[in-house]
């Protein structure tokens, strides 16, 4: 997707807050966020991390030194194999034109190895905010891999796809019952982009999110329907 | 067939506290790494083999009162996962072979699905 075709896309869609969480990868963060400027869109860093138990989780981040810090945890933790574009297709990084600049020579589709509870703990030593994606997912989704939300690892908030309801998650894995749920686009191409969440915050933080998501201090959060 | 003689058949590096395993006689076996699968489809009792080795196995270990749990490819086990074995008196196994190459062998010593 080419930046200013996705700030357009979601200011069209009245979108006031997006995050860019490429997989395993935030290379193109950048890119957006100066296509962004000037306009009424907030761009946050943000990475869908594969833990090494091969769950996604979501990695949000207010500044582009903390998610470039936890892109050096992630790399380090990391096979290094080089990508095949051949089976996995091209790994562009672009400008904020959508100008190429380079080739992600190494394999991004593979786990990290930070295990889940060490991704929350560097996510939230950082300052940031760890949501497990798309729980609900056969494929890397936290409650068919792992079962259960882990004992050791103190999550808040799930998110789940949206080939679901909230109410049919819950009813379908009771063991979710009781956490706040998030529900995105997870979108891949412009018109997956959706604009699901309304959230009542002060500023535009992630500390702001959290508290908006985890209905704290007067923030709220609803999920479209 | 004893945990005792598989262990010894394959090599396998008990991670757990030490006991008995002559007087633990597994009823199947089993292999899924996703833990959803194996809640619904682990036989009770049964021998998990798999190469997931996040703490939440020792709870779903717990749950279907499996015999062991056999985690393979060498992956790499925490000691808090350990801890938590041995508190709930689940056995782990660690294996560098493959979960293919477990599951081959142990069939050939006659353990079946179950």
């Amino acid at each position: 997707m080419i930046p200013p075709l996705i700030v357009e896309t979601a200011l069209n869609k009245g979108i006031g807050v997006i995050a860019i969480t490429d997989h395993n990868a935030s290379a193109n963060i950048e890119a957006v966020q100066k296509a962004a400027r000037g306009t009424e869109l907030v761009v946050l860093p943000g990475m869908e991390l594969q833990t090494s138990e091969e769950v996604h989780v979501l990695c949000l981040f207010d500044e582009l030194d903390q998610i470039r810090a936890f892109q050096q945890m992630v790399d380090a933790s990391s096979p290094a194999l080089p990508n095949n574009i051949e089976f996995f297709g091209e790994q562009f990084v672009v400008d904020d034109t959508g100008d190429f600049l380079r080739r992600e020579e190494r394999l991004l589709l593979t786990s990290s190895g930070l295990t889940i509870r060490r991704a929350w703990e560097q996510v939230t030593d950082l300052g940031g905010l760890l949501i497990p994606a798309h729980v609900n997912r056969k494929a890397n989704g936290l409650i068919q891999t792992l079962g259960f939300v882990p004992e050791d690892t103190p999550i808040e908030i799930l998110e789940i796809s949206i080939h679901i309801t909230p109410q049919a998650a819950v009813a379908a894995y009771p063991q979710i019952q009781g956490y706040p749920l998030i529900q995105n686009g997870d979108a891949h191409f412009l018109e997956d982009i959706l604009g699901l969440n309304h959230l009542t915050l002060e500023s535009v933080t992630v500390a702001e999110v959290r508290s908006a998501i985890l209905g704290l201090e007067g923030r709220s959060h609803a999920i479209q329907s | 067939m004893t945990l005792a003689q598989i262990a010894n058949a394959l090599g396998l590096a008990l991670l757990t506290q030490e006991q008995d395993l002559t007087q633990i006689t597994p009823s199947a076996g089993y292999t899924s790494d996703m833990l959803s699968c194996v809640m619904s489809g682990a036989p009770q009792k049964s021998l998990w083999i798999t190469l997931q080795a996040h703490v939440n196995i020792v709870a779903v270990a717990a749950l279907l009162e499996l015999s062991a749990v056999i985690i393979t490819e060498g992956a790499a086990v925490d000691a808090a996962t350990i801890a938590k074995a041995n508190e709930k008196n689940v056995i782990l196994f660690s294996t560098p072979l493959s979960t293919f190459e477990v599951a081959g062998r142990l069939w050939e010593l006659g353990l079946r699905a179950g």
